[in-house]
């Protein structure tokens, strides 16, 4: 896991480097309605390798019958997701994705399938009507969805700042957005009393 | 202007990332609808807050880079996904302790 990490911060610092060196002058910005921050091949090929990536482990959650492969498959997403997140420059937050979401959600998760099945190949299949009809919600959700997200012009705000530094994140998360910080902290104990008394042993 | 065009067919835009939140979220709901064990929907919600939290990271990178408020929104999401994991699964493991299974169609005793 540590490993991953480190690598996930190299690479997001490969791509804020080749970011930082080719931005073009503000003039040449406006003209580009979609890409706001250009960078390089590199930076293109990463993305759709991982992207493809993160795509196809996602349809493999949800084609799979196995809960336990659907875990897997999770467990592949999230990766994709951190890998993802090192791209767009958020490096702590990938970092907290690999350690909270795969290192720690997951591994919930996974007790969670083992506690609750007798045997960990145990199946609740579907009717296939229903899994057609939703199929076909889903794919026209996704054809509306995508429909909308190409044909949609974002409007960005001028003299843009590159890079996101970490003191700034933690500057703000103690000033602008204090109350919502601990009133996380407030919830995350609660929620530990909780499961701590929801999973106790009855007497 | 023919140079910037040419260098934003090779660059990845906000679009991208946001048809692989797409992705991620369709089939998250589909999880959602045709899993019948509690974990299994339970995977189904995490890919969704996944989408939503790349989805907020991704507009902080393109729409507004060096505000950060993406990313804490982000934060605020994989930590309210933790919490809701923990407390999700004590109920599974409760639901199995009391019914003996995790089919969410065979869990009907609060039903009236």
């Amino acid at each position: 896991m540590k490993i991953l990490v480190l690598f996930g911060l190299l690479l997001g610092h490969c791509g804020a480097t080749a970011q930082a060196q080719d931005t073009p002058p503000a003039h040449h910005r406006q003209g580009v309605v979609d890409a706001a921050v250009p960078g390089g091949t590199l930076d293109a090929l990463l993305f759709y390798g991982v992207g493809g990536a993160a795509m196809l482990s996602a349809v493999g959650v949800c084609v799979t019958r196995n809960i336990v492969r659907m875990a897997v498959w999770l467990f592949v997403a999230l990766g994709s997701v951190a890998t993802l997140y090192f791209l767009l420059a958020a490096n702590f937050l990938g970092a907290i994705q690999l350690i909270v979401y795969a290192g720690g959600t997951l591994v919930l998760l996974i007790f969670g399938v083992m506690l609750t099945s007798k045997s960990p190949w145990v199946r609740f299949d579907t009717s296939l009507l229903e899994r057609l009809a939703a199929g076909v919600v889903c794919l026209a959700l996704f054809v509306v969805l995508c429909i909308v997200l190409t044909g949609t012009v974002w409007s960005r705000p001028q003299g843009l700042v590159l890079g996101t530094a970490l003191v700034d994140l933690g500057r703000r998360l103690l000033t602008t957005y204090l109350v919502p910080f601990e009133v996380a902290g407030v919830l995350l104990m609660i929620v530990m009393v909780g499961a701590a008394h929801l999973a106790r042993q009855e007497k | 202007m023919e140079n910037c065009n040419r260098q934003s067919q090779m660059t990845i835009g906000l679009t991208h990332y946001l048809v692989v939140a797409a992705v991620f979220f369709v089939c998250g709901l589909f999880t959602m609808m045709t899993k019948r064990n509690a974990v299994g929907i339970l995977i189904g919600v995490e890919l969704v807050l996944n989408s939503a939290a790349l989805n907020l990271v991704a507009f902080d990178r393109f729409l507004g880079p060096g505000r950060i408020d993406g990313q804490i929104g982000a934060l605020f999401v994989i930590v309210l996904a933790a919490a809701e994991a923990a407390i999700a699964v004590g109920i599974c493991v409760n639901v199995y302790k009391n019914l003996a299974t995790v089919d969410v169609d065979k869990a009907t005793r609060l039903q009236g």
